[in-house]
């Protein structure tokens, strides 16, 4: 379903990703891990269309996602690390826009949205404005519009980012039930090491760009001779703070944060 | 047609849902107006210009355009990275939709924004001297709204943090208020003023404003239109070539 070939992405002098390999296959959940900085929401970027790789080559259902991009976006729904939902318009229209882009047939999306947000149990708020969403609903809602034009890979960017084990929970309650009945490939980053273990299938581990390790978490855990994938992923990626530059992006995040406690 | 409609119409809803934001931004223009047109009336009326009040009510109009579409279009700096538009980034349509639909949303709000402004003048004792130019008046209107959300498009498609913004509001957006001869006349202009406002694209826009509501004009509406149509067609291709460059 997805191939990555010595994929490399470097901002100037700064080498971000240096040459990553690894396949998903078709149905799986394959966990992408590694501390703060390590390269993984820039390898998600460059499998999504949204940054152009330095080198190497990706396969996204046999499509090239640098040069069929629009094709290629037809495949996959992702959630982003930030929100990425419009606050002041209801639950029920940023899923009606997200069909419009997608291209989804009039009657065939309003059919979607409503069985995606009775299964996301949104469906009751859907005519509440977002802002007034928990964060828990709206990592909901973000999950459910990325799948209404049924594709065929989801992406997830620490999605469980802020939530508290309720939600968490319940996210991936739900994840894994559209894996099991829907055969979608799911690709997910995470800081919660017991998460990944509980869900994923096949785990690879990243830092600084480089991937160190890669299988299921039974044998990342022989490897390391871990008791858990905690203890296995500080013995691979060291057990060093990394300090991240704070970028432009950064310093955003912290007035959103700001703002979003004010409302 | 279908991702530019969908798009228009969600800068529309956020307009209407957002009436604290509206009330706010009639204050700055409101405060030029009464305090300008009033507190300059009299020393204007002395120097034989007739009122002061007549005068700056066009370029007060416009300037809430200028500000309304400039600001549609740095919104995108934040858009980008907490919003919405990362979502439209993604999807498998034509990147210059999603801008001309964000685009046309923020001109078309900012016409909305003028309009009100414009009541309001009215309200204020401003009396347009020829009711059958009022469409010429709301041309020049939507003229200067889609000339300045598509350099607000090319400004905020490559800053990249909130400190870019303040530089823009002091370095670009006041001074193009300013020198625009929004709040003074053209006529008899120190030379080097004088050249400087006739560089100013607002210029043109404010003068055209005048011409259709109170009937003077510096440069003649055809010299208007013709600079601003020119002036647009480089902002709008600096938009779209910098907002296909957007990488997040």
């Amino acid at each position: 379903m997805m191939r990555v070939e010595h994929l490399v992405k470097r901002f100037g002098e700064f080498t971000a990703v240096g040459d990553i390999s690894f396949e998903v296959a078709k149905g799986e959940i394959f966990a992408f891990l590694g501390p703060n900085g390590a390269g993984k929401t820039t390898t998600i970027k460059m499998l999504t269309t949204l940054l152009k790789p330095t080198s190497g080559r990706i396969e996204l259902d046999g499509l090239d996602p640098v040069k069929d991009q629009n094709k290629a976006r037809r495949l996959f729904g992702i959630v982003f690390q930030d929100p990425s939902l419009d606050g002041d318009l209801t639950a029920y229209e940023n899923i009606e826009i997200h069909g419009v882009l997608y291209h989804v047939p009039r009657a065939e999306r309003r059919e979607r949205t409503e069985s995606l947000m009775k299964l996301f149990e949104l469906w009751d708020r859907r005519d509440l404005q977002v802002k007034k969403f928990s964060g828990g609903m709206k990592r909901r809602l973000e999950i459910a519009r990325g799948l209404l034009h049924t594709p065929k890979i989801l992406f997830l960017d620490e999605p469980t980012l802020g939530l508290d084990p309720q939600s968490r929970n319940q996210l991936w309650t739900h994840v894994k039930h559209l894996n099991q009945t829907q055969r979608v490939t799911v690709f997910l980053t995470t800081h919660y090491m017991d998460e990944a273990d509980r869900v994923a299938h096949r785990i690879a581990i990243i830092d600084h760009g480089r991937i160190v390790a890669q299988g299921t978490p039974k044998e990342l855990k022989e490897q390391t001779n871990a008791e858990s994938l905690e203890q296995a992923f500080l013995t691979l990626t060291g057990s060093s703070i990394r300090d991240e530059g704070a970028d432009a992006a950064d310093a955003m995040r912290q007035i959103a944060k700001m703002w979003s406690q004010k409302r | 047609m279908s991702t530019i409609y969908i798009l228009w119409l969600r800068e529309m809803k956020r307009y209407v849902r957002s009436r604290a934001q509206i009330v706010a931004s009639l204050g700055q223009p409101m405060l030029y107006l009464l305090a300008l047109g009033f507190g300059l009336g009299p020393v204007f009326q002395r120097s034989g210009q007739g009122s002061y009040l007549q005068f700056v009510a066009p370029g007060v109009v416009g300037m809430s355009i200028l500000f309304m579409s400039i600001f549609s279009g740095i919104g995108l700096l934040w858009d980008r990275q907490f919003g919405f538009l990362k979502e439209t980034l993604v999807a498998p349509v034509p990147r210059l939709h999603v801008m001309m639909g964000k685009a046309l949303g923020g001109a078309t709000v900012a016409v909305i924004q003028g309009s009100i402004v414009f009541v309001v003048c009215l309200i204020a004792g401003f009396r347009p001297v020829n009711i059958s130019a009022l469409p010429i008046a709301f041309l020049f209107m939507a003229l200067i709204a889609v000339m300045f959300t598509s350099l607000g498009t090319a400004i905020g498609s490559v800053l990249v943090d909130m400190q870019g913004f303040q530089l823009v509001m002091n370095f670009l957006v006041m001074p193009i208020f300013f020198l625009s001869g929004a709040l003074f006349p053209l006529a008899n202009l120190p030379k080097a003023l004088a050249v400087v406002t006739s560089l100013d694209p607002m210029t043109y826009g404010v003068d055209g404003l005048r011409a259709a509501l109170i009937g003077i004009s510096h440069f003649g509406i055809a010299t208007d239109i013709a600079v601003i149509c020119a002036i647009t067609a480089v902002f709008m291709g600096l938009g779209t070539y910098f907002f296909s460059r957007i990488q997040l």
